[in-house]
């Protein structure tokens, strides 16, 4: 690791506006490092050439005063965005090598002030799972090693790459989408920063899509001060997408005060689930005392259907996501497999072209928005969903803030859950409950479990109130003061 | 009991046809109901598809307004009730030409509710016929299978262009009344400029859904008959299929639910598939998109400007210009001949121009076999002749043979008068004297006519024959009377 790819995105760019670095060298820098992280598997499509001539652009940019918000900023881009020009995979085979002749409008934004694209990084195909194990392209590696075992973990998904290129120094920061907790749990996997914005508060334009009313997109980072920097560039209303939002993005960064006395943080009791390791618990207790030292007032709260969310949600999500895909079919772009005729061409298109997770949820989709069961399944989801929404809204009469664990567990290991779908599904249960109603969540790292792997904490906030969210991710993080770092080990020969 | 007088006979007595129709219009528009694309009709094969048509990944739909409003002043011009909130669903369903593998359709929530519309029969009896509901939905493109030996080619011009389903409530009962449904619709979406209903180019179709039952009985099993696309084949695929279904009830067999597509060379209707085979289409709504929600002050606007439709052109025909209710009706049924009237009418005595339009104009246009779009005489060519009979230029027997030139040539009538020295003789001298000849010349007749005035007749007609028809008719008469003595 150069000293360049240690820097924090706020001191790089720091460093860059000071001239006292090129973009070219911080760009160059982390091009090496990505080179060699081979066996991490983070980045499926390295984009070195475009990478040098943006940092180029941006270096000519800052020497003629005109620096963006992010000039010169190395970053990675989940392979879930469309980027112009650049192979699209959503790391499904049934991509094939679509190459979109279009920009999502988040890293059309990001570029628009100033950032430098590395590459694409690895996800769980279509953004389905919880460990990166789905892609086409194989698993991604978790940079961190348990003290008692070198088995290599997984990094959490579906955004692995992005919080593995991250935590191993290859980006300064990645983009990544969450419909179930897939930006905070790879976070908390991997001692890195996953914040989820207000669902409308990114653009879904461009960004391939996995459950419309749940996906959202979000940075992962190694610091909140640099999400902050990079949700602002990010975010904002979008005429292509009518969800987004039409309201005026703050400044995050000036919301990090490093105050947050009066503040009232709910703990949901109904988080503490049956089974949750005494680590997790302990660690939970650890931020409360943290939050309560820097002023904060406790409140414990109900969020009483909290049990019924992760139901709801693979109902949810499996229905929107069976329809979402059914444009892969073999006929406009992508895979195609040919067939005796139509039928047999889009069976042997879609075999083909999506894995085992994908089709167990186009099937579950299928299943549950068919006559006869969408009633029971469906719509007793949505109502549920709303119901969920209410607890939540109830418990921000009171307080501010949740502060929640951000997931049941430490990274485990590859192959460990991939053939027990439930026990993967259950690595959401926190998170899950963010999706469906809708509001921001941040995971941050926290501590170490007891055999060295990084545990998140989450805070939950109200409907597009990013601001006191991460002012108290900010006093938090601040509070762990969390400066492990994993092992270069996947550089070594 | 039923006061339906189109009662089919069968072997075992008689039936009553029931029938509902499905209007798919395509909402005029220059772009498509989620994208920017372009929607004119004929250009060249996906020449007109966005990313979001061609369902990209990550492409997301965006409503267009101009086709809501399109909706809500249908709606309006259809008596319905708008709904202020409606909702986008999605059906799902796997074709080649549909690149979303769902359709952006209104299932639950559409944006028009109930109404109801006048429908003209030919015994000139009115008939009221209820509007179940209107939705938005798109389009889908065209799959082409004459390209090629083995493959097919799809065309997505046509992918996401904005229809308007337009559902009746089962109040047909034959074949004219549901054609005269599809004809007041037609007209109804014309004059509100929401629609171009041009049938061939497929901007209108229509799904007919027929059964058919004894008199005072309950609903038969019904069937759908797919996209028939002219009037006169609507008129057809009825006729057949109410019969078909009575001849199956007859040999005591049942109807089967099912879609049925009209052959128009054959004549007949053909399953095309069964209940059994029928989509789960698995219609949610669709999360790419929030409910559609349009303020009242909207639909006021809509109304107020709301064009003046065909029932009140028709009264106000009737009640300003003294046509009669069925000349009225005729001239409003298709917008196209109703401005070409209103045009003629402009500041001319009404009643003669409905009787020139409805008479000579439509006469000659049947017989030529042309729309009125491609008539060789304007509007104003025609109120031009009007205008030379009403200043006493020619005479109204003149001036039929005038148009029959100006429809031959399209040249103006003033001119054709002028060249043909067609004025009328209103010379009392040149009149005077006409008459003298004759009286000279015809003693005899002279002389009956005193005895038997009605004699007069053959007087008046030698003296048009030795004018070429161009005396004023008028002064023949007084004149005729006044030297026979009558």
């Amino acid at each position: 690791m150069t000293e360049l790819t240690k820097l924090t995105l706020a001191e790089a760019r720091a460093k860059l506006a000071a001239k006292e670095i090129t973009s070219v060298e911080l760009t160059e820098a982390h091009l090496v490092a990505a080179k060699a992280s081979d066996k991490l598997n983070a980045y499926v499509t390295l984009t070195p050439d475009v990478a040098l001539k943006m940092a180029a652009a941006s270096d000519a940019r800052i020497e003629k005063g005109e620096a963006g918000p992010l000039e010169g900023i190395p970053l990675g881009v989940k392979d879930l965005f469309c980027t112009d020009g650049v192979r699209t995979t959503a790391c499904s085979n049934i991509l094939d090598d679509f190459t979109p002749t279009y920009e999502s409008t988040v890293t059309a934004n990001l570029w628009a002030d100033g950032a430098v694209m590395l590459g694409k990084l690895n996800n769980d195909e279509f953004a389905m799972g919880s460990s990166n194990e789905t892609s086409r392209f194989g698993p991604c590696i978790n940079p961190w090693k348990a003290s008692d075992s070198d088995a290599d973990l997984v990094p959490g998904g579906s955004s692995g790459g992005s919080s593995t290129a991250v935590a191993s120094h290859l980006a300064l920061g990645a983009t990544a989408t969450d419909t179930g907790g897939s930006i905070r749990q790879p976070a908390s996997f991997t001692g890195t920063v996953g914040m989820k914005p207000t669902y409308g508060r990114c653009s879904r334009w461009g960004t391939v899509a996995f459950a419309s009313s749940l996906d959202q997109a979000g940075p992962i980072t190694r610091t909140v001060r640099d999400a902050a920097i990079m949700l602002k560039s990010m975010a904002g209303h979008d005429e292509k997408d009518t969800t987004s939002v039409d309201i005026e993005v703050p400044d995050y960064e000036a919301a990090l005060t490093g105050d947050i006395r009066g503040l009232k943080i709910g703990i949901p009791k109904e988080y503490r689930v049956e089974g949750m390791s005494d680590e997790i618990e302990k660690l939970w207790t650890q931020g409360i005392d943290w939050l309560k030292s820097a002023g904060a007032e406790i409140v414990d709260v109900s969020l009483p259907h909290t049990k019924y969310a992760l139901p709801a949600y693979y109902i949810v999500a499996p229905a929107e996501a069976s329809s979402n895909l059914a444009r892969y079919d073999g006929v406009r772009y992508g895979l195609r497999v040919q067939g005796d005729d139509i039928t047999d061409m889009y069976e042997k298109t879609r075999a083909e072209g999506f894995g085992d997770e994908v089709r167990r949820r186009v099937l579950i989709g299928t299943y549950v928005l068919s006559a006869g069961y969408y009633d029971a399944y469906y719509i007793k989801a949505q109502k549920i969903r709303t119901l969920i929404a209410q607890d939540f809204k109830q418990a921000y009469k009171k307080i501010d803030l949740l502060l929640t664990p951000t997931a049941p567990s430490p990274a485990f290991a590859i192959g460990e859950k991939v053939d027990d779908p439930l026990s993967m599904y259950l690595n959401d249960v926190f998170t899950v409950p963010v999706n469906l109603a809708g509001l921001p969540g941040i995971s941050l790292p926290a501590g170490l479990s007891s055999n060295g792997l990084p545990l998140g904490l989450q805070l939950i906030g109200r409907t597009f109130d990013e601001d006191t969210l991460l002012r108290a991710a900010d006093v938090l993080e601040e509070a762990a003061g969390f400066s492990a770092e994993p092992s270069k080990w996947w550089t070594e020969a | 009991m039923s006061e339906n007088k189109n009662l089919i006979e069968g072997a075992t007595g008689f039936w009553e046809i029931v029938m509902g129709l499905e209007i798919h219009a395509q909402v005029a528009s220059n772009a498509k109901l989620f994208s920017g694309a372009p929607t004119e009709f004929g250009a060249e094969q996906n020449s007109q598809v966005s990313l979001v048509d061609a369902a990209l990944p990550g492409m997301l739909p965006v409503i267009n307004e101009e086709c809501v409003q399109q909706a809500v002043r249908t709606g309006l011009g259809l008596g319905a009730e708008i709904h202020l909130r409606s909702v986008f669903d999605r059906k799902n369903y796997f074709y080649p030409d549909l690149p979303q593998g769902y359709q952006i359709s209104q299932f639950k929530d559409p944006i028009v509710g109930e109404g109801e519309i006048e429908i003209d029969l030919k015994d000139g009896s009115v008939k009221r016929v209820g509007i179940e509901r209107l939705h938005l939905e798109q389009d889908a493109g065209k799959s082409v299978h004459d390209q090629h030996p083995s493959m097919s080619f799809v065309d997505l011009n046509r992918s996401g262009v904005a229809l308007m389903e337009i559902v009746s409530k089962p109040d047909m009962r034959c074949a004219e009344e549901a054609q005269a449904y599809v004809k007041k619709i037609r007209s109804i979406l014309r004059y509100l400029g929401t629609c171009d209903g041009n049938m061939e180019e497929g901007s209108l179709r229509a799904d007919v859904n027929v059964s058919v039952r004894r008199p005072g009985e309950d609903l038969g099993t019904r069937c759908e008959i797919k996209n028939v696309n002219s009037i006169r084949f609507i008129g057809q695929a009825i006729e057949y299929e109410a019969r078909r279904q009575i001849d199956v009830l007859e040999d005591g067999g049942s109807i089967d639910q099912e879609t049925r597509l009209f052959d128009p060379r054959a004549g007949e209707t053909r399953s095309m598939r069964s209940k059994e085979e029928a989509h789960d289409y698995r219609y949610f709504p669709d999360p790419d998109l929030l409910p559609l929600v349009i303020k009242q002050e909207l639909v006021d606007k809509l109304r107020a400007e709301l064009p003046e439709l065909p029932d009140e052109k028709k009264a106000r025909f009737v009640r300003e210009y003294s046509l009669s209710p069925y000349d009225a009706g005729v001239l409003v049924s298709e917008k196209a001949s109703c401005d070409f009237f209103e045009a003629v009418a402009d500041g001319r005595d009404a009643k003669l121009a409905a009787n020139w339009v409805t008479g000579e104009f439509f006469g000659a246009l049947n017989k030529a076999g042309l729309q009125i779009e491609s008539s060789p005489v304007s509007a104003k060519q025609l109120g031009d002749l009007i205008n030379l009979i009403s200043d006493d230029t020619i005479s109204g027997r003149i001036a039929k043979e005038v148009f029959e030139i100006m429809f031959e040539t399209g040249d103006d009538p003033a001119k054709i008068v002028e060249e043909k020295g067609l004025q009328q003789v209103t010379d009392l001298g040149a009149i005077e004297a006409a008459i003298d000849e004759i009286i000279a010349a015809n003693p005899d007749k002279v002389a009956q006519a005193k005895e038997k005035p009605k004699m007069a007749g053959w007087f008046v007609g030698q003296v048009m024959k030795s004018t070429g028809g161009k005396a004023n008719p008028k002064s023949v008469n007084e004149l005729l009377a006044k030297k026979l003595g009558l």
